[in-house]
Formats: C-alpha cells, structure tokens, sequence
C-alpha cells in the first residue's frame, strides 16, 4: 500500500471540508447571512418569544374554532393522500419495470411522475388559485398533485422490489396481465402502500398548514389571521394544537403499520 | 381434542390434516388449532385460498376506514363559489400557456430570476450544511448504543416535537423574534432540518453492530475514537445520501418561504407573479427554473451515490 495513504485520505477529507466551508461562506455573503449577528440576536429572540409567544389562558376560549379547522386540514390530507395513493398505485402498476406493461410505459410514468413531484407544492397552489380561487378544494387539489407524483415514484420502487420471483412465476403459467395484478402484484406490495400513504399523510398535515396559508383555509388560513393581527397567544396555541395533532398522528400511523405487518 | 369442523367431509386434504392432528403430533395439534381460529376451510369443506388472519384484518380496516374517511371529506369538503367543470378548463388553458409558452413579461428580467434562483439554492445550502453539522452531534448523542438512554430519549422527544411544526411556521415564528430577513429565513429552516437529519442520523447509527464497538472500547478506545473509527466509517454513505434528500427537501421549503414569509428568492417571484401581476407565462418560467434545480440536483445525487458504492 501507498505509505502516504493516511496523509493523502486526511487532505481529501480536509479539502473536502474546506470547500464545503468556503462554499457556504459565499453563499451566506450572498443572501446576507451573518451567523455572528444571529447567533447574538436568538437569545433575546427566544426570551422574547417565550414572553410573547405563549398560549394564554384567553387563548383557549378560541380552542373549539381551532380545532374543527384542524380536524378539517386532518381530513384533507388524508382524503388527498388517499386519492393520490389510487392514482398513483394505478400508474406505478402499468409502468412498473417488472410487472407492468413494459413499452414506453415505464419511462412515460416515470417522467410524469418526476415532473409532478419536482414542481413545488407552492407553485401548484398558486397554478391553480388562478382558475379555482381560494377554497378548500384548491388546497386539496395541490396537495393531491404534489402527493401524487412522490407515491407514484414510491410505488414504482416498491413494486419491483417485491413483484419480481411471483411474477415470473405467474408469467410461467401462462397468466395475463389482470391476474398477475390481482393474484401477485396487490397482495405482495399493499402493505408498502398502506405504509406510504400513512407516511404521506403525516406530511401532507404539515405541508396542508402551509397550503392553507395560501388558499386560506383551514389551520394555515387561521394561523396566518392570528399572525397578521398580533395575537401571537392564539397563534402559539395553533401551534401547539397541530403539534399535537402531527404526534398523535405519527403513534397511530406506527401501531398500524405493527398490526398489518 | 375435539375434532375440527371439516372431519368427514369430502375434501381429503383437511381428512388427512385432521388424522395427523388427531394422533397427537404437536405440529398437527398446533396447525389445527390455527386453522380453527382462523378458519381455514369454509363450511363445505373447502380450503380457502384467503384467510382472515390478524394482520389481514387489521389491513381491511385501515383500507376501510381510509375510504370512509375520504369519502366524508369529499362530501363535506367547501368547493368554493366556482364552476367546477368552467374551472378545470381553465386550469387547462392557463397550464398550457404556461408549459408551452413560458417567458418574461416585462416584470422582472432574465437577471432577477436567475439570482432568485441563486439566493433559493444558497438558502438550502446554508441550512442543509450548518443542519447536517449540528445534527450530527445531536444524533451522536440521541443513539441509544453512544449516549445514555435518558439523554437519547429526552433528545429524541425534543426532536419529535421540532419536526411536528410546519417549517414555514417556524420561519414565519422567527421573523418576529428577530426580524425580517435572511436570519429569521435560515433559523426557521434549520430548525427542522435538524430535527429531520437527528431522526435519519441517529436510526443509522443504532444500526451499528453492538460487537464493532464493544471491540473498540474494549481496547481502550475513547468515544471520539468509537465515532470515527467505526460509526462514521460504517454510515457515511447513508448519511450523505439522507443529507441529500434533506437538500432536496430544503430547496422546496425555500421557495415556500420565500413566497410566504417574503424571505426573498425564487419563491418570492413565485408569489408576485402568481398572485399580483397574474402573469401565467412568468409562472411558467420560474416553474421550469425549479424543475432544472431539481433535475440537477436528482442527477449529482445519483452520480454521488453510483461512486459512493463503487467505492465501499
């Protein structure tokens, strides 16, 4: 072995490092961050914030209010990500490497599902206030389309880890293409699904907040109204309720997929 | 023992399996007992090809109660005062101008959404940097076989709660506390991708095998020496693949507060043009602008991780 391995492996790793440095340097000068300032200033930041920025007692008279917004935005990111998850199952079946139809499927569902899932969710709320206005609907919708090209890809991925032996086998006695998906492709990869969607379903809560900002309804629009108008009290008490609501989310989402598997 | 439903009938399969059970085998004994709770043989006699097992039922539940969930939200979902059917045609006409025909329309120049592009990427190179640093040593000590369990846990509950807050309200949290601008756009970004990468990191790290390390510290090896020497060697391939995707996650998040928190970039032409000027081309544009970041940064981690495990 080269005696200079070591030496040579402790430069990579420091010029690495240095560039990466260096890298982050410019761009801090260029968006005009300066960590020295804000490390100084988030002391008072949080001391203020815990002044400030704390439900109140007055605050839980709004509870009621907050929570059927919440419970509306629960709804819709799980209706949306249960919709999505059928659309997109339906696409990552015919385009699947293994199962699927073969042809220029895979790669035609492979580039719509790329391009769905790289335009931000922001851009396809704003794409869609233009014809739909501000509803509920709308942030159904963006959320929908964001949801729908990440499981497709998801589900692209899970199907040709799990389908490959019983397809061929199924292929071998001469089976077509609906009994494959039926008797081997569905029951091999639902609990890859299922574990998705509710992977889904706890982000689409946190991105429906942001959503709702915009097409002003449900926790987000509420938040944003609270904000606006100073009462951080109430916003801080939003907050606290969609904690809670993401967590408790989060421990069901883990007990089922226990009790499925 | 008492002789299972299907005794003497016709099928020979569930005979021959009730005879075996019979003479007392533990393995008979044992498959007739869970054939009887989960009834594997229909009432005729007949071996059914699904059965009800637990998991089974659990999966049927959950598909259920998802559909009845949706259904109930499409049915009482608030559509707004427009016609649907109008409005999907109209979406139609306006995506197709704005994938067909996108372009500049007099409000920013070719130079302005080039630098919104920039400032976007420096924003989630700052946090996905300075994140992944400090997540390091908080995933460090929130792994069970490298820390103390009290200490892994009250981090990792800390952690948990960090990650339930939408980021875009941990920007917008910040822009009170210290002011609008690039801090209060970076603090709230980071807070949740530290939160993120100490949950990635961490589960990496309990991977570890136990024997790797109770080798080292029984050589006499320090804690510093355990990390690099074993933990870090053994993950670093899935750590920066995770601190990719946190790169990823973050360019999104960027534009996102740009467009709501007014912290600059991309996002914040997003949001004049979608929603002062109307300026479908525009939109277009900086839509496109998106997808070429994203299509690069998808290509660099594919290339990253093609020599990564050409490597190890």
């Amino acid at each position: 072995m080269d005696k200079r391995f070591f030496l040579k492996r402790s430069l990579a790793i420091g010029g690495v490092f240095v560039l990466l440095v260096a890298v982050n340097a410019v761009s801090a000068g260029f968006v005009g961050f300066n960590p020295l300032k804000v490390l100084a200033d988030i002391p008072g930041g949080i001391v203020w914030m815990a002044q400030n920025f704390m439900p109140s007692v007055a605050a839980f008279e709004k509870i009621d209010t907050i929570l059927i917004s919440l419970g509306k935005t629960v709804l819709l990111s799980v209706a949306s990500s249960c919709i999505a998850a059928v659309f997109a199952y339906l696409c990552a079946v015919i385009g699947s490497r293994e199962a699927g139809l073969g042809g220029p499927f895979p790669l035609i569902i492979r580039g719509i599902a790329s391009v769905f899932r790289n335009i931000p969710v922001v851009a396809w709320a704003f794409i869609l206030m233009f014809s739909f206005k501000q509803s509920e609907f709308t942030g159904f919708l963006a959320l929908f389309l964001g949801t729908f090209g990440y499981l497709t890809r998801c589900f692209l991925e899970s199907i040709d880890e799990v389908a490959g032996g019983s397809v061929e086998a199924l292929r071998a006695t001469g089976a077509g293409f609906a009994p494959i998906v039926t008797q081997a492709i569905i029951p091999m990869s639902i609990t890859a699904v299922v574990s998705w969607t509710l992977y889904m379903i706890e982000t689409n809560i946190r991105d429906a907040t942001l959503i709702g900002i915009l097409t002003g309804a449900g926790i987000g629009a509420l938040f944003d109204v609270y904000y606006k108008s100073f009462r951080y009290d109430l916003a801080a008490l939003v907050i606290l309720c969609i904690v809670v609501a993401v967590i408790a989310c989060e421990a069901i989402s883990n007990y089922v997929r226990r009790q499925i598997i | 023992m008492t002789p299972p439903v299907w005794a003497g009938t016709r099928s020979p399969v569930p005979v021959t399996e009730a005879s075996t059970g019979a003479m007392g085998a533990p393995a008979g004994a044992a498959s007739a007992e869970t054939a009887r709770q989960f009834k594997r043989y229909s009432r005729r006699g007949k071996l059914k090809t699904r059965v009800m097992t637990k998991s089974n039922a659990a999966l049927t539940a959950t598909l259920v109660a998802f559909g009845a969930l949706t259904v109930y939200t499409m049915l009482t979902i608030n559509y707004g005062k427009v016609a649907l059917f109008d409005a999907f045609v109209q979406m139609l006409k306006n995506l197709m101008v704005m994938f067909f025909q996108p372009g500049l329309a007099g409000h920013f120049t070719a130079f302005d959404v080039f630098e919104g592009v920039l400032i976007t990427v420096a924003l989630s190179v700052l946090t996905t940097f300075i994140g992944a640093a400090i997540a390091f040593v908080l995933g460090l000590l929130a792994s069970a076989n490298l820390s103390n369990r009290v200490l892994a846990n009250a981090i990792k509950a800390v952690m948990s709660v960090f990650r339930a807050v939408p980021t875009i309200l941990w920007v917008l949290v910040f822009t009170v506390a210290l002011g609008l601008g690039a801090g209060a756009a970076v603090v709230g970004l980071l807070f949740h991708s530290i939160a993120y990468l100490v949950k990635a990191y961490s589960e990496c790290f309990e991977e570890v095998d136990a024997g790797v390390l109770d080798a080292l510290r029984a050589c006499g090896a320090s804690w510093w020496h355990v990390v690099f020497k074993a933990v870090v060697p053994e993950k670093i391939s899935q750590m920066l693949s995770w601190t990719f995707i946190r790169f990823e996650i973050n360019f999104t998040n960027a534009i996102a507060i740009g467009a709501i928190a007014g912290a600059g970039g991309i996002g914040y032409q997003l949001f004049l043009a979608g929603s002062f000027y109307f300026s479908f081309r525009e939109v277009g544009l900086i839509v496109y602008c998106c997808l070429a970041v994203a299509v690069v940064l998808e290509v660099i981690a594919t290339k990253l991780r093609k020599r990564y495990i050409l490597h190890s």
